[in-house]
């Protein structure tokens, strides 16, 4: 990320990084779409309760929905910010991004300690392997882009971080703008439709 | 030495990879040669049937996972960045990682050969025992409580995470690295066919991740994916693995092709017949690859609708593969024909794909296959595809490019014999399988009764196979003679069309001295409205920045194997240790002075 | 990065842009939500959710992710993967919750 961007002539007139990155979202649609497909085929099979309408807490989640979504409004401020060159916004809106990701991590934490409360763990039934494994594994994408994100804000405070690295920051949104569309999907899927 | 741990030269990283792979492709041999050995004779008593179920797991695993796709990847390697006029891959660091990813993936696979001792085990008897496909649920806890298969699922895992990486780089470096002038549809079809692989790289292995993480959660966390008393299906991970394992099978096929594609019209002295024929076939048989992966599954008892669809689509995709064998035939036909050992192995792998796809298309057919699942006849036809037509076709490769890659050209008259001793000894280790699955005799079982009346054609199949052994021999001394006494190769020893032969062989470590401008789709061959390119001079006319190497991308793989090693030996340390080396690593590598 | 240097990639929308585009997806946001609690809806609940589900993701890929003004060659990218996944997710759907159906019309068999 240090090192100055690569100017040199593309065949397709398009950064490599950003090319790259693209070809990796679209694997990690494979990746989601197999746990959300196990989540579906496995939807109504488990032996034992609870069940997801015993468990699912709507108007919790759908904060966390609202969360995410506005961590994903910061972060293209933030893009917006670094390639005008406002590195002090630039700074802000990153760290307003890391934070709304944490909240929402928060809320991840929250919400699994209650539902083990109410009797659902990983091993429970169907519904709690399926449940959580998928969650989990957006959780963990949730994980790797916050600390991504941190470590952008930090470079930014020591001044290492500027315009010139407007294509960092904006790959870094792709990232985070997938992960957001990713639970998008989840939170339709999973906790609206029952 | 350490010029090659932290090298990112794309040269250097294929020959690695061709080392490595060839070192498990050698390995895989000689367990198939101990599974051959064992079913020589009926009731066999070489090895325990414990033993020969590690045996053919392991064999499997290692050739399509530390063979077969590492040797295809060491072209990747080698000779796209050449044959598209690039001074490297895209991402130099991320191609060192894959490698040593590759590596350690491998060696942990292959470790639990001789770590037994270690689990209260005695030699031997913690490799891999369910089968390269694994099915669920003979691979849960319940049923191999011992680290067997914790090897092989991380094993796999780790494995996945190199042909990413590999995946993303090529996708990139084929599409934007290209010379000035090289359309897509004047890149060289091995380069096409290796684009169309990465694509299934990355959609096919997410797949199969996801597969693994579920056994690795039943096996170690107590959940319930492929547990029937709690309401799951195994059948879940059937059809994980084969949307996976059916991609794989162009994964392996896509790259022999592409090189076949390259060694004929060389030889042929023509241009590849139907080139923009043969690459969109290429690109319909990988879009195709992922709608018929249920006939793996015909035993299963899909129901009728998905037995007929899974049925049709599968005799479609015959359609675009007997395209381009057509092709390759119209390419020979009437050519000014050299009979190098290149073509001869180029043509026999012709030959036995067409056997080999022929016997997939009677898989089509559920009823026939009803009568085939979990016979040799199965085994028959994976090895005329995977051996009559991918390992024939990466020899082809090998002879056709080693001089390129070493500077040497490899003995032809010693080619000619491994090749006629490798073309005897596979169709009699693999023609007489089909025969005796046929006949009634089940895969995977280690031994079998005499009254089954298949005794003399196994016998015949494990002399083919040691045939094939003596033939890989022969190679190897071809080999070991060339480094003293092979003639030097020159720039171009077979009068090639791609741009690979206008450079030295081996290529200057920046490997063209002035970026070629490409005018054609054969820009080194004289045709009607062309004159050849001239070749880039000798000497580079500027300096050229060559990047300096990296530790980093060995550092980030190093933290997989010990994150691996965690559930492995139930050492949770292990897990923050591991996660922190490939954070150093990472972030290292992130941080690191490096001009491209 | 001199922007010269791209001249496929267009340039980015506007803040402005970006807060009407946040303010649809709170507003889709709100709507799921209510619909969900709306027993008048329960008949059409899913294709309904669906439907706004996908509104919101495609607002986020076509502006937050800008594949609206970026090179089409990166909606190729995601959107080819996306398709295959999508295919993945209706075959498995109909493999598993077919089958009974699917072996009713063969008879019982």
């Amino acid at each position: 990320m240090t090192h100055a961007a690569a100017t040199h002539h593309t065949s397709m007139g398009l950064d490599s990084r950003k090319m790259a990155f693209w070809a990796f979202i679209g694997s990690e649609c494979l990746l989601f779409t197999s746990l959300i497909s196990t989540y579906l085929v496995y939807k109504g099979r488990s032996v034992v309760g609870p069940s997801p309408h015993e468990i699912l807490n709507i108007p919790f989640t759908s904060v966390s929905t609202f969360d995410l979504l506005m961590s994903s409004l910061m972060m293209v401020l933030a893009l917006a910010a670094v390639q005008r060159g406002d590195m002090k916004w630039g700074k802000i809106w990153l760290f307003a991004t890391a934070l709304l990701g944490l909240v929402f991590l928060g809320g991840q934490v929250i919400e699994f300690t209650e539902f083990v409360h109410k009797g659902l763990t990983l091993q429970t039934n169907l519904f709690g392997c399926t449940f959580f494994v998928l969650t989990g594994t957006h959780g963990a994408h949730v994980t790797v882009g916050v600390l991504w994100l941190l470590t952008l804000w930090v470079r930014a405070l020591q001044g290492k971080l500027g315009p010139g690295h407007a294509l960092t920051v904006e790959i870094t949104g792709l990232y985070w703008h997938f992960v957001d569309v990713v639970w998008i999907v989840i939170f339709t899927v999973v906790y609206l439709i029952q | 030495m350490k010029h090659w741990i932290t090298t990112t030269d794309h040269k250097r990283i294929g020959l690695l990879y061709f080392w490595t792979a060839f070192c498990f492709f050698l390995i895989g041999g000689l367990e198939a040669l101990l599974i051959r050995l064992q079913l020589a004779q009926p009731n066999g008593h070489l090895v325990s049937a414990e033993t020969y179920n590690q045996l053919f797991t392991m064999h499997g695993t290692t050739m399509v996972f530390l063979a077969l796709m590492p040797l295809s990847a060491s072209f990747f390697n080698y000779i796209v960045p050449l044959q598209i006029g690039a001074r490297d891959v895209a991402f130099p660091r991320l191609n060192a990682f894959s490698y040593w990813v590759f590596l350690l993936g491998g060696l942990l696979l292959n470790a639990s050969w001789l770590v037994g001792p270690l689990f209260q085990a005695p030699h031997l008897n913690v490799a891999p025992d369910g089968g390269w496909f694994g099915y669920a649920n003979l691979t849960e806890r319940q049923f191999s409580p011992g680290p067997n298969i914790d090897f092989w699922l991380l094993g796999l895992q780790i494995l996945g995470i190199s042909s990413l990486a590999a995946g993303f780089n090529f996708i990139v470096t084929i599409l934007n690295m290209r010379a000035p002038g090289m359309k897509m549809l004047r890149v060289p079809a091995f380069s096409w066919m290796t684009l169309v692989t990465q694509f299934l790289v990355i959609t096919a292995f997410p797949v199969i991740t996801v597969g693994l993480v579920f056994l690795m959660f039943d096996r170690f966390f107590g959940t319930h994916f492929y547990v029937t008393a709690a309401g799951a299906t195994p059948l879940l991970w059937q059809h994980l693995f084969w949307l996976f394992g059916h991609p794989e099978v162009y994964i392996l096929i896509l790259p022999a092709m592409g090189i076949v594609s390259e060694v004929l019209p060389t030889f042929a002295r023509k241009p590849l017949f139907g080139y923009t024929v043969v690459v969109f076939s290429g690109v319909l048989i990988g879009f195709m690859g992922w709608g018929v992966w249920s006939h793996h599954m015909f035993s299963v008892g899909l129901g009728p609708i998905a037995d007929s669809v899974f049925a049709g689509t599968t005799m479609l995709i015959a359609v675009p593969t007997g395209v381009k064998i057509f092709n390759w035939i119209a390419t020979l036909w009437g050519g000014d024909i050299r009979g190098t050992t290149a073509l001869h192995f180029a043509v026999g792998f012709i030959a036995m794909f067409i056997i080999g796809g022929l016997s997939g298309v009677t898989h089509a057919s559920p009823p026939a296959d009803l009568q085939q699942t979990d016979t040799y006849y199965v085994v028959a036809h994976i090895h005329y595809v995977l051996f009559g037509g991918t390992v024939l076709g990466l020899f082809a490769g090998i002879y056709y490019w080693w001089p390129k890659m070493t500077g040497r050209l490899l003995s032809e008259p010693l080619g000619k014999w491994h090749f006629w001793l490798t073309f005897l000894g596979m169709n009699l280790a693999f023609f007489p399988m089909h025969l005796i699955g046929l006949l009634g005799m089940p895969r995977r079982i280690y031994t079998y009764s005499p009254d089954l009346g298949v005794s003399a054609l196994n016998l015949v199949s494990t002399l083919g196979a040691f045939l094939i052994a003596v033939a890989i021999l022969v190679f190897l001394v071809n080999v070991l003679r060339t480094r003293t006494h092979g003639r030097p190769a020159p720039n171009d020893p077979w009068g090639g069309a791609t741009l690979e032969w206008s450079i030295p062989s081996p290529p200057p470590v920046y490997n063209f001295s002035v970026i070629p401008t490409v005018a054609n789709r054969l820009p080194r061959w004289k045709t009607e409205h062309h004159e050849p390119m001239r070749d880039p001079p000798a000497v580079p006319p500027a300096p050229i920045h060559v990047p300096d190497g990296s530790w980093w991308p060995l550092v980030a793989a190093l933290g997989l194997p010990v994150l691996a090693l965690a559930p492995l030996t139930h050492t949770l340390w292990l897990a923050f240790l591991g996660a922190a080396i490939l954070l150093v690593g990472i972030y290292r590598w992130a941080f690191e002075p490096f001009d491209v | 990065m001199a922007e010269g240097d791209h001249p496929k990639e267009q340039a980015h929308p506007t803040a402005e842009t970006y807060l009407r585009v946040a303010a649809a997806l709170v507003v889709l946001t709100v709507l799921e939500v209510g619909v969900f609690y709306v027993p008048a809806f329960h008949p059409v609940l899913v294709p309904t959710l669906l439907v706004l589900s996908a509104l919101k993701f495609s607002l986020v890929v076509l502006f937050y992710m800008h594949l609206k003004m970026d090179s089409p060659f990166f909606s190729f990218l995601f959107g080819a993967p996306l398709l295959l996944a999508t295919g993945v997710l209706v075959a498995l759907l109909l493999l598993f919750f077919g089958t009974l159906t699917l072996r009713g019309a063969a008879g019982g068999g």
